[in-house]
This record gives C-alpha cells, sequence and structure tokens, in this order.
C-alpha cells in the first residue's frame, strides 16, 4: 500500500537474491543498483549501494557458503517519503569468530583486498553485524537519502 | 567468458567488460601474462570503460594482472576508470588501483610510448619501420 502511492510505476521496494554461484554477485549488485535508482537516490549513493552490495554478496558466496541478500525502502510511516535504503546479507555459514578482526582494515582470510566489510562500512552510514560461529552471519546496512 | 586480447605491435590490448568469475579471471590474467612473455610486450593497455561497478575483489583481480604484466618486464597502464568508480573505491577506503592510469585508451597507449621511450626500448619503433 505504502509504495502505491510513493510511485505509480509500482516499481518494487525490495530486492531478494539468492547469492549460490559466481552470476550471482553480479546480480545481486545490478538489483541493488536498480533499486537505489528506483528510490531517487543520487548517482553517487547507488554506486555505493551497488558497490557494497558485490561486496556483501562475495562474502555471502565466498565465506558464508551462499546465502541471501535482501534491500529493501525504509518509509516515514507518516509522510510515506523514503527515508533510506536497508541492505541485509545471511548466511548460514561458519559465522565469524573474530568480528572486530574481519573489521579490520587490511585484514583478510579470503581473496580479496581485505577491505570487504570495511569497505561497506565505510559506502554506507549505518552498519551492524552479527554472528554465532557455527550458526552464520547477518550484516546489516543503512544508506539514508 | 573469454576476454580477447589484442595485438598492436608490440602492445597488447585488453578490455574488461563484465565482473569476471574467479576461473574467468585466472584464464585472463594466464592468457595475458603468456602472450605477453610470446611477444615479449612492452606494454598493456587493460581497458576498464565498460565497468561502472568495481568491488574490491575486481581491483584486485584488475591490479594484480597490472603487476604480474610489470614483473615481466612490460608497463602495464589501466584505461578509463569511470568517475563512480574512482569515487567509490576511494571511499571505500583505499587507493585500490596502484597502477598508472589514463582517461582513455588513447591516452593510455600514448603513456605506454613515451614510457617505453625513456626507458630506451627501440624494439617498438623498430618494429613500425619494418
Amino acid at each position: 500500500m505504502t509504495s502505491a502511492s510513493f510511485q505509480p510505476q509500482q516499481r518494487p521496494h525490495h530486492i531478494d537474491v539468492a547469492v549460490n554461484a559466481e552470476a550471482d554477485i553480479q546480480a545481486a549488485c545490478r538489483a541493488a543498483r536498480q533499486l537505489a535508482e528506483t528510490l531517487e537516490f543520487s548517482r553517487t549513493a547507488a554506486y555505493h549501494i551497488a558497490t557494497a552490495a558485490s561486496e556483501l554478496a562475495a562474502n555471502l558466496l565466498f565465506h558464508g557458503g551462499g546465502g541471501w541478500l535482501h534491500a529493501h525502502a525504509l518509509f516515514d510511516p507518516q509522510t510515506q517519503e523514503v527515508l533510506g535504503l536497508e541492505v541485509l546479507a545471511l548466511d548460514h555459514g561458519p559465522g565469524i569468530a573474530d568480528i572486530a578482526l574481519a573489521l579490520t582494515e587490511g585484514y583478510s582470510t579470503g581473496k580479496g583486498l581485505g577491505c570487504g566489510l570495511p569497505g561497506v562500512k565505510r559506502l554506507m552510514d549505518e552498519f551492524m553485524i552479527e554472528s554465532t560461529v557455527g550458526d552464520g552471519t547477518c550484516v546489516k546496512a543503512i544508506k539514508w537519502r | 567468458m573469454k576476454i580477447p586480447i589484442l595485438r598492436l605491435e608490440r602492445i597488447l590490448l585488453v578490455s574488461i567488460q563484465v565482473d569476471l568469475t574467479d576461473n574467468d579471471a585466472m584464464q585472463f590474467q594466464s592468457d595475458l601474462v603468456e602472450q605477453v612473455a610470446e611477444i615479449e610486450a612492452l606494454g598493456v593497455a587493460i581497458d576498464i570503460t565498460a565497468l561502472d561497478v568495481v568491488d574490491s575483489y575486481m581491483a584486485r583481480v584488475i591490479n594484480d594482472t597490472a603487476s604480474m604484466v610489470r614483473l615481466l618486464g612490460a608497463e602495464s597502464v589501466i584505461c578509463g576508470v569511470q568517475p563512480f568508480v574512482a569515487l567509490t573505491l576511494v571511499e571505500m577506503g583505499r587507493d585500490l588501483l596502484g597502477a598508472d592510469c589514463a582517461f582513455n585508451l588513447g591516452q593510455g597507449l600514448e603513456i605506454l610510448r613515451t614510457r617505453i621511450a625513456t626507458r630506451g626500448d627501440t624494439r617498438l619503433s623498430e618494429d613500425e619501420n619494418v
């Protein structure tokens, strides 16, 4: 309902991408960028969101053994105005034993530059990470408009 | 997805237009270093004009490729980094592309030629005279 009044074209205000193969990383990235553009984020912000989505999707695949990337608009309950965009990355992988270490610049266990998670943190305005060893990881990031 | 490697005298041109998977990247890098070694290329221009989102993984692939080429003894230059890519990469906290950059392929080739000339490698001009 809320979305219908916001934009007549009824373009979706949320995306869900299953990330189980390398091609899905690009799909997640593209979907996040489209969503950001639909929500009329600035071009810079849209590229930041797309890159963050790409980093998170890569993490899902390479560290979490696959998972879901979800993104949706955050609305002001009164005015229906778009306040921001929230990105969630969920996996049931091994979890992160030392979150502080994973957020350290230059630290990497995989094949990145060691700036994946800290990069996402810089690109987005809010960043939260919850992880249970053996159970999985949930990363939540918000970009305000 | 195979990346074509074009030869222009002793310079090689590659244009990356899509995100590469792990396997693609390895295939591309081994194809490139093989060809650089084979023709003793003097320079390699890597064009990324078509990439509008470069995450840390792609940045590393591009960086690594440029370093491999330099290790072999050829000059390398990265061409066509998009404005929003530059904005995002720097925002991510690092000057990810450590290699030399040029606005476009034309400028990239000029840089390569100048650099090849200054290091006293005359093979390029010799080839042109043949």
